[in-house]
């Protein structure tokens, strides 16, 4: 048996260890510091978004919504998906100009999922918004899942596909000969992954593999619970926001305002300074939210790189050893794709998923 | 907004800290949700109060009277909903979010009364001691009917005692209290304040003279759509409200839910971690009263004094030394006021979880059985049953259903309670609308 270990327990290390323990003859383990789905994973917005992907990020994102689109089938259930769509506004006119761009953009390299509507059609699909929209992009089998449901999903079927997820163990350093060096002793793969999210760069550079990320704390805002009044996930061309209703009926506002975060204790916070911007975008696109009652606010830290794209890719310094990482706020989509592209650059060395632009060592000078 | 010390609410703790806050010169803000002073044990406290409970009604309507003329900035029906590092404070008042930074912040949110989940307990009609008593204190009001109570603990005694002489009616009282033979072994120290003990058997004797007195734990609440009965054993009891109390833990609602705040499990319950002068190790907030740690309203005074010296030292009003001499001997008082309260903590330890079948979070409908089947998966901790189960996760944010949650998850897993770490919270830890927090940004 091939052995490989997993370091970090959010879904991209779920997906990766899915993925490869389905494989013939591979034994997986998947080491997590406090319990899967800790931090951004379990606690993200839910988009499920190709609409205005990097073009870097676009093919690998294509791929991961078909994934979605047959979740129940890859992890047994679906997560709460629902491709309610997701739409990007224009505020004013130069916003409008911007989305015309974009998409004349993407049409020219073929890919032709991102439609752009007008100031009526947006209208129709979200009754209630404010009266100095213009129009906006689209991608109407766009839509939203439940990180938490997610990720329980994926927790399942990682440990039916036979693969173990040690909770409560710290990774504190990679040997040479792919030694995992923990807080409870060294194990031993013949091939790694990290995903360590926001500490992942911390592990990388203790190698002599600087990739340079930064922490951030996205910030979130749930509602009550109102009468339902929007189907899809709704952001703006030139404005922080992400806004979307729950299957439940409560409100989710983020954006990615930030709060502030210590990756020496693992911990965020919510800056209500910050955070009242999103809560003015969100009421003067949709005014009748004035009057909601916030039931609570979060965010979860993850890492950004300086291109706001993921790395996924082998490294230099120890091959062997697997990053992916870095998805600065864009990953829940992602996820079951790029768990797919890392099993296979893990089992095989090589990938035919669109992984080109994602390197880890684009920023090595 | 800018004040020296902002102190978080006006029981016994929250006003003894204020004027003795004031009485060291500094400038004071206090807020409380409350329309007026007094918290829930002096809620309505009137100087002419007799009957039992009267002394206490004595001391608060007095702090209130000294309140009203120390100079202390009042904010009463002032909703603290947030604290970030600084410290600066976040509350609403008449619809209005203000920003408060403080040279320190006391808290002195007091308790939460613990929720008993019997079977039938989300039946109209079943509710709290501690609501029955806000409904006495504020407003004179009785409960009509065939009234039952259910439980354990001083504050059922109290209310029984307090309702009957105010002339209500109680159909009968279900302890649920078991025989504890390890208590005594807490009674010497807790005959250092013997006035305590002595008054709660006064209580305990007056009620039951009057009203039967029925001991189990094997019982429930039945009816179609409210309250009609209860079912002990094989006998059926007629009941319109019954009222239920398992003792106060201290409310650590904002405290849970400031990043990296330490809590210690102590007599059943989380409490904030705190120094004796109240200090937590959250840089500018010290923690007063029940809130910290429930050792009853004359500790709490206390123990609100204390904190505001130590704010007063950290402000550069004087030093270590005059600090100490001026708290030392209220430190003694504390003392002996805490006293009875390990044997009242060792007397009624919690009751154990429920069977499978009972609900233990209201809002979002989360069963024991469901709770010990999530344990079951692999769920180790409060905070990833929310993954599991969406528990904790409704508009009370765990208020109600955190302790118990806590303690059938402990159970299931074999863990020793203090190693099963409570529910985070989230803020605002009080509902605030969106147009509120939008007004911040304009």
């Amino acid at each position: 048996m091939n052995q490989a270990i997993i370091i970090g327990g959010g879904l991209h290390g779920l997906s990766t260890a899915l993925h490869l323990a389905r494989l013939p003859g591979w034994r997986v383990r998947v080491l997590e510091r406090r319990h899967v789905g800790r931090h951004s994973s379990g606690i993200n917005a839910g988009g499920v978004r190709r609409l205005g992907r990097d073009l870097r990020e676009v093919g690998l994102s294509m791929v991961a919504a078909e994934m979605w689109a047959g979740m129940a089938k890859l992890v047994g259930d679906d997560g709460g998906f629902r491709p309610t769509g997701q739409v990007k506004l224009a505020e004013s006119e130069a916003d409008l100009a911007a989305l015309e761009r974009r998409h004349d953009a993407m049409r020219a390299r073929g890919w032709t999922h991102e439609e752009l509507i007008d100031e009526a059609e947006t209208r129709r699909l979200l009754p209630g918004v404010a009266g100095h929209i213009k129009g906006a992009l689209v991608v109407r089998d766009d839509g939203s899942a439940n990180p938490m449901r997610t990720v329980m999903a994926f927790r399942r079927a990682v440990l039916e596909a036979g693969a173990e997820i040690i909770e409560g163990v710290s990774v504190t350093g990679i040997g040479p000969g792919l030694t995992v060096e923990t807080d409870q002793g060294p194990m031993q793969a013949d091939r790694v992954a990290n995903c360590a999210g926001a500490w992942a760069s911390g592990l990388a550079a203790a190698i002599g593999e600087p990739i340079p990320t930064y922490a951030k704390a996205s910030m979130m805002i749930v509602t009550e619970r109102l009468p339902r009044f929007c189907e899809p996930t709704v952001g703006s061309q030139s404005r922080a926001l992400s806004f979307k209703q729950t299957d439940e009926g409560t409100v989710l506002i983020g954006g990615g305002h930030q709060g502030s975060n210590d990756l020496a204790t693992e911990t965020a916070s919510v800056d209500f300074t910050n955070l009242a911007h999103a809560a003015r975008i969100a009421a003067e696109i949709f005014p009748r939210m004035r009057g909601a009652k916030i039931i609570r606010s979060w965010t979860g830290i993850e890492a950004r790189t300086p291109d706001q794209v993921p790395v996924l890719g082998e490294s230099r310094a120890l091959p062997g050893l697997f990053h992916s990482f870095g998805y600065s706020g864009h990953g829940f989509q992602l996820s079951p794709a790029a768990g797919a592209a890392m099993a296979e650059l893990m089992a095989r060395g090589a990938t035919n998923l669109p992984i080109d632009g994602l390197s880890p060592h684009r920023f090595a000078t | 907004m800018k004040a020296d010390v902002l102190v978080l609410g006006a029981g016994p703790a929250g006003i003894s800290a204020a004027l003795e806050a004031r009485a060291q010169g500094l400038s004071v803000l206090l807020l409380d949700e409350n329309s007026g002073p007094g918290g829930q044990v002096h809620r309505g406290a009137k100087a002419s109060a007799a009957g039992p409970g009267a002394e206490q009604a004595h001391a608060g309507a007095a702090l209130a009277a000294r309140l009203a003329t120390s100079g202390v900035d009042c904010r009463f029906g002032a909703v603290l909903w947030a604290i970030e590092p600084g410290p600066t404070a976040f509350f609403s008042e008449a619809g209005m979010a203000r920003k408060a930074e403080a040279g320190q912040i006391i808290l002195a949110p007091g308790t939460i009364e613990r929720a008993v989940p019997i079977p039938g307990w989300t039946l109209p009609g079943v509710m709290g001691v501690g609501a029955a008593q806000i409904l006495l204190k504020s407003a004179g009001l009785l409960p009509e009917g065939r009234v039952w109570l259910a439980g354990q603990g001083p504050l059922l005694w109290l209310y029984a005692a307090q309702a009957l002489a105010r002339g209500g009616a109680i159909a009968g009282i279900i302890d649920m209290s078991t025989h504890q033979p390890r208590a005594f072994a807490h009674l010497p120290l807790a005959l250092l304040a013997p006035g305590y003990l002595a008054r709660g058997l006064s209580w305990m004797r007056m009620v039951r003279a009057r009203v039967p007195v029925i001991r189990t734990r094997r019982f429930s609440a039945q009816g179609d759509g409210r309250l009609e009965k209860l079912v002990i054993g094989n006998q059926t009891h007629a009941a319109d409200i019954l009222l239920l109390h398992d003792g106060v833990v201290p409310n650590t609602q904002v405290t849970r839910a400031i990043q990296g705040f330490s809590h210690r499990f102590r007599a059943g319950a989380w409490e904030p971690e705190a120094d004796e002068y109240g200090r937590s190790n959250i840089a500018g907030i010290l923690v007063a009263g029940d809130g910290g740690g429930v050792f009853g309203a004359e500790a709490a005074a206390l123990s609100g004094r204390i904190a505001a010296l130590q704010a007063a030292h950290a402000l550069g009003r004087f030093g270590a030394e005059q600090r100490n001499a001026l708290a030392g001997p209220l430190m003694m008082q504390r003392a002996r006021q805490r006293a009875p309260r390990r044997f009242l903590d060792a007397l009624f330890p919690p009751l154990p979880p429920p069977s499978d079948d009972v609900m233990l979070c209201r809002c979002e409908e989360v069963s024991a059985g469901r709770v010990r089947q999530a344990v079951g998966l692999g769920c180790q901790g409060t905070n990833q049953l929310k993954a599991f189960t969406r528990a904790g996760m409704g508009p009370c944010q765990g208020r109600v259903c955190g302790p118990l949650l806590h303690a059938a998850v402990a159970q299931a897993r074999g863990a020793a309670p203090e190693d099963v770490a409570p529910l985070r919270t989230r803020f605002p830890t009080k509902p605030l609308t969106l147009g509120e927090l939008a007004a911040l940004a304009e």
